[in-house]
């Protein structure tokens, strides 16, 4: 395979967005989605050719491409093995559908906003390709600037802090992130992962690095108590900037750690598992209870957001086979569910403009079909079997149940809490009583939406029925990521003894 | 055929929904012509397995598999799933058939009867599976489709808290149920029935530190497994949800609140009779709050006036005596009154349903009376219902419910008599309880003031032939299967799908003994017929004298009064403690807003000193200087 079909998938969205810069403003901007819709659904079909390309029984890098690019010394390496194919797959998923959600909520400079979230997506999958430390890095923080950009020019009233505080918190843990980078090459002469796989990190400088790089996707995830840029990036986020912060960019994190802080750092991943369970547990618990008293729906979402990510990284670090597949399963599962649900509220709020939940009520009575995939999506939120959401929760707990079940347990009560914020904010939105008198006059989801959410709502049951496609995908990398690990760790402890 | 019992309730709730436009019955023929066929199936399937020994094991499909923890879509076929086929999908198509009279002037009935179809194929789901996680799916499914059928009319606040305390209550239970499966893959590594079942026997010896306690694995097992049932099957502590499920409509309360969903909860502990039989702290734990469940539920029974309520009570009580069967060994018992129970309590809900309908909508039972002659179908099935709920001799109820009682007896333990004593004392309360809803409704003088008795009247044929099929259930139904259940013999019947460790003997009970039950029952009529119609003034005495026992009842013992303050309340209040303490007091506050703040001051404060001015800068110049100085000739 000599078409360097990495680089195409990672270049293609962005040399649209070069076309989408030249081409010349016109005065009702359908050309200017139609190039973007086009581009990102050729990405995607190309992302599903590699897809089903992908020797899923092989845990290998596969299509790899090397390039020498400063010095020989930092090389521009791309790959992709069962996990991160997946990933891939649901960023170019997501972004036609943020292409379509514009039609409605996007009202001035359209053709700007459909630039940055084209870049957006070749900096998202050139995350997950990378392979190289310095590559990841790059593709990794500039993701912040079209995402700054989406929240301060197109975002709410409050866009700005908004916007600094996202770029404040991510940009802190980031910092770290290059100097233990830096400090890799200097202890492996490389900063090719692969190649550090093979040569391993000495033990004593592990914990500092796994800090340092714990910083970093600590914020993205984000974990308690670095959240709280979340919410209020959220809330001033435009609807399809939410959908691909909570479907994507959270995952870069989770993404992050399987990809480089387990196998760099096993010794040091050992050592700081029970911090990670207990500020899981703490996001877990904590937010849900947050999330029941927002009177915001979007801050509630994002709430529910950072509890659906702390089983995210519970699962991770239960290095156990459940745990691992369950929280990737999770992260695919939330991609989804977050982006239907902030579509949802997208919905509304262009008919609206009213983001509190005491706006709205009794919406059923008037417009049904976005009540019934509403629904179906708070379900799927709070995990019910035969949706997405069920199975990630469910082989989370598994997993974490044979490391530590006092955790298990406090884990498993926040599913009982999150059935209580979600069912709590269906009825206020959905059921009940209409008090507001604009709702009679709300149109139902048009065809446009009815499409969006319907792919989605179709997926996440799909998938909740017959998990074995994605299933299937990762096992074999799983299996090694983990073997790998206990091998490592062994391998350590040896030396230890000696 | 096994698929068809399954998947046509699925289909025709898809197929209902969708086509609910095509012509004007389209969605109540297709949902319940579908069930009716799952029923006629499921009967075929049964005496296919008891006369020729059918049984087997089909996989659907493979639904997820990671590592060891797999598990398929299957439908599982053995006498206990078999029996459980009948009763779910004979009363779902009795329920069906009525909603179409019941429901006829509802402008939902589409949704509502495609709700009930999807329910009917969750609640087959549950029970087919061969696996702890398909049991799972289809006891989170049930519970999501009495969350939608309690909520059915969206529009009323006290309907849609009602779903959702349903759910979340339910959810409650089912944390304990999730904690059992983690449990079992835990430490056996599957979580396949028959694989499980198999290595008990070697764990029993196995203990685990669990809270700081020392506590058996197969008890902790079953223990997590058996909060899961509590909650389905509403047993005391998480009862709660079930008196207010009875916002849902009627026929809901028939099918879901009487017949099947709840009794999930002891379907799972007959299922799980394997792991249960290795633990006697667990089976006592079953038992006693089955004991608890039931008298506690007849209590309350007893002085509540909404018809549907005295009802939902009544089910909880009844429920409370089959999980004390479960607990004291007798699993087939058990299932007996599950099976009876579903005729005679969907016949008095439906019943019930059919005297709301002649009143319009009243559901205060000292609003009724006097209307027995107005509406003698009702009121014979009503009647049979009753009969066979107390126990009256070769009724459907006696058969079962005595049997419990006598297998309690028989069991010989301390606990068993005290189930005995407090079973049969039930047995008088659920009379006296039952005889009061009955006289209060039919009896006595016409007290409804909003509707006059002209206006009221007898059901539709497409109500009254449903209750006619379950009146002939409640009459017959423990006489005919009295053999196959719980006789002699019975073990032919259930095989392998009921473990006994020690299977209690079937020996001579006293003569003395089998006969005191009736006679309460029978002798309790009259009573309550002179309590409760002939002179009410006494009762209204006592109620006055004894004024806080009766308030104590009728607040349910003020459980969710107590339950509002503790969890929800609190929960509310950490809630908006963490998020205004919490992320925006502490978190934000020192976090990124003090960081820019300070940063903000201390430039101030450095742009101060940019005065401009010559003699400033030297004078700073100089204080460095000396600093300088002063630094190197200490040095």
């Amino acid at each position: 395979m000599n078409f360097p079909i990495l680089s195409t998938l990672i270049f293609l969205p962005l040399v649209s967005a070069f076309f989408l810069f030249l081409s010349k403003e016109q005065k009702n901007n359908n050309s200017a989605i139609y190039i973007s819709l086009f581009s990102s659904i050729a990405t995607l079909v190309l992302s599903l050719f590699l897809w089903f390309s992908l020797d899923w029984s092989s845990s290998d890098f596969q299509f790899v491409e090397e390039q020498s690019w400063i010095n020989d010394y930092i090389k521009f390496k791309l790959g992709v093995d069962g996990i991160s194919i997946l990933f891939i797959v649901l960023t170019t998923f997501i972004t036609p559908i943020c292409i379509l959600s514009c039609v409605n909520s996007v009202k001035n400079r359209i053709k700007e906003f459909l630039i940055a979230i084209l870049v957006l997506e070749t900096l998202m999958i050139g995350v997950f390709c990378s392979l190289d430390l310095v590559i990841f890095y790059l593709f990794f923080e500039a993701g912040l600037i079209p995402m700054f950009i989406i929240i301060g020019v197109w975002g709410g009233s409050r866009r700005v802090y908004s916007a600094f505080k996202f770029f404040l918190f991510t940009l802190l843990g980031s910092v770290l992130m290059l100097v233990a980078i830096i400090a890799i090459y200097w202890l492996t002469g490389t900063t090719d992962i692969t190649q550090i796989y093979e040569t391993k990190i000495p033990k004593e400088y592990q914990n500092l690095l796994w800090l340092a790089f714990f910083s970093s996707f600590a914020v993205k995830t984000p974990m308690w108590p670095v959240h709280t840029w979340l919410p209020d990036a959220h809330v001033e986020a435009p609807t399809a900037g939410s959908v691909i912060l909570a479907a994507i960019l959270l995952k870069m994190a989770g993404y992050g750690f399987l990809r480089f802080s387990i196998p760099l750092f096993p010794v040091a991943t050992e050592f700081f598992t029970p911090l990670v369970f207990f500020l899981s547990i703490i996001a877990i618990i904590y937010t849900s209870l947050v999330a029941l008293m927002q009177d915001d729906m979007k801050k509630l979402i994002a709430y529910s957001s950072v509890a659906h990510m702390g089983y995210v990284t519970l699962g991770i670090f239960t290095l156990t086979k459940q745990g691992i597949e369950g929280s990737i399963f999770q992260m695919i599962s939330h991609g989804l569910i977050s982006a239907a649900l902030f579509l949802c509220v997208g919905v509304v709020y262009d008919r609206l403009h009213s983001r509190q939940i005491s706006t709205y009520g009794g919406l059923v009575n008037y417009i049904p079909k976005y009540s019934f995939l509403f629904l179906v999506f708070a379900l799927a939120a709070l995990g019910l079997p035969g949706t997405t959401g069920f199975l990630g929760e469910f082989l989370v707990l598994t997993g974490s149940f044979q490391k530590n079940y006092l955790v298990a347990v406090l884990a498993t009560f926040g599913v009982v809490l999150g059935a209580a914020y979600m069912l709590w904010l269906t009825k206020r939105i959905i059921f009940g009583q209409t008090k507001n008198e604009e709702i009679k006059n709300l149109k139902d989801a048009n065809r446009l939406e009815v499409l969006m959410l319907g792919t989605l709502a179709i997926f996440i049951v799909f998938f909740g029925f017959y998990p074995t496609p994605l299933m299937e995908t990762f096992n074999v990398s799983v299996d090694n990521l983990i073997l790998n690990f206990n091998q490592d760790l062994d391998n350590f402890k040896l030396v230890k003894n000696d | 055929m096994q698929y068809a019992i399954i998947f046509l309730p699925l289909i025709g709730s898809i197929v209902g929904y969708l086509g609910k436009s095509i012509t004007k019955y389209f969605s109540e023929v297709t949902t319940s012509l579908f069930v009716c066929i799952s029923a006629a199936l499921s009967i075929v399937v049964f005496f296919d397995g008891t006369q020729n020994n059918n049984y087997g094991n089909y996989i659907v499909l493979e639904w997820i598999s990671s590592g060891d923890f797999k598990a398929n879509w299957s439908i599982n076929i053995d006498p206990l799933s078999s029996v459980m086929l009948v009763v779910v999908t004979l009363i779902s198509a009795i329920v069906h058939i009525y909603s179409i009279g019941y429901m006829s002037h509802d402008p939902h009935k589409p949704r509502f009867m495609s709700y009930l179809s999807l329910f009917t194929f969750s609640m087959l789901a549950l029970v087919v599976s061969d696996n702890f996680l398909q049991l799972f799916f289809g006891w989170e499914g049930v519970g999501l489709c009495s969350y939608l059928l309690i909520g059915f009319w969206y529009k009323k606040e006290t309907a849609n808290n009602a779903a959702i305390k349903a759910f979340i209550v339910n959810r409650v239970g089912d944390f304990g149920l999730a904690l059992g499966i983690f449990l079992i893959f835990f430490y056996f590594g599957t979580i396949n029935y028959q694989e499980v079942f198999q290595m008990v026997s070697q764990y029993t010896d196995q203990k685990l530190t669990f809270l700081g306690l020392e506590i058996g694995l197969i008890t902790l097992i079953c223990i997590f497994l058996f909060i899961g049932a509590m909650g389905k099957s509403a047993q005391f502590l998480l009862h709660t949800w079930l008196p207010d499920a009875m916002e849902g409509p009627t026929p809901v309360s028939a099918l879901i609140h009487a017949a099947t969903m709840v009794t999930a909860g002891v379907f799972l502990v007959v299922k799980c009779s394997p792991i249960f039989e290795y633990s006697q702290v667990a089976l006592n734990l079953v038992t006693v709050i089955g004991i608890i469940t039931a008298i506690f539920a007849a209590s309350v029974a007893l002085v509540q006036n909404d018809i549907k309520k005295i009802v939902a009570y009544s089910t909880c009580s009844q429920l409370g005596y089959m999980f004390f069967a479960a607990g004291v060994g007798a699993y087939n018992v058990a299932m007996f009154h599950l099976f009876t129970h579903a005729f005679f309590k969907a016949l008095l809900f439906l019943g019930s349903g059919s005297v709301i309908h002649a009143f319009n909508d009243e559901q205060d039972i000292r609003n009724m009376g006097g209307v027995s002659k107005k509406l003698p179908y009702t009121y014979i099935s009503m009647l049979i219902g009753t009969l066979a709920l107390t126990g009256f001799p070769f009724l459907s109820g006696f058969y079962s419910k005595d049997a419990i009682i006598e297998y309690a007896y028989l069991s010989n333990t301390i606990l068993g008599n005290y189930a005995v004593v407090i079973g049969i004392f039930t047995a008088f309360l659920t009379s006296l309880y039952s005889w009061r809803l009955f006289f209060k409704t039919f009896h006595g003088s016409y007290n409804n003031k909003k509707t006059p008795i002209e206006k009221t009247h007898e059901s539709p044929l497409v109500m009254l032939i449903p209750l006619f099929f379950l009146a002939v259930g409640a009459l017959l139904s423990g006489f005919t299967f009295k053999e196959m259940f719980i006789g002699n013999h019975s073990s032919d019947f259930w095989q392998t799908s009921i473990f006994f460790l020690d299977e209690i003997k079937h020996e001579l009970i006293p003569t003395w003994f089998l006969f005191l039950t009736p006679a309460i029952v029978i002798i309790s009529i009259p009573i309550s017929y002179y309590y409760f119609l002939s002179n009410t003034s006494i009762l209204k005495e006592f109620k006055n004298t004894n004024l806080p026992l009766y308030n104590f009842l009728s607040n349910k013992w003020y459980i969710d009064e107590f339950y509002d303050i503790l969890f929800v309340k609190t929960a509310k209040n950490i809630g908006s403690f963490f998020w205004k303490k919490g992320d925006l007091g502490t978190i934000d506050r020192f976090g990124p807003d003090g960081i820019s703040r300070l940063i903000k001051m201390i430039s101030n404060k450095a742009a101060r000193f940019q005065t401009g001015f010559i003699y400033d800068y030297a004078f700073v110049m100089l204080i460095g200087l000396s600093i300088l100085l002063t630094y190197l000739i200490l040095n």
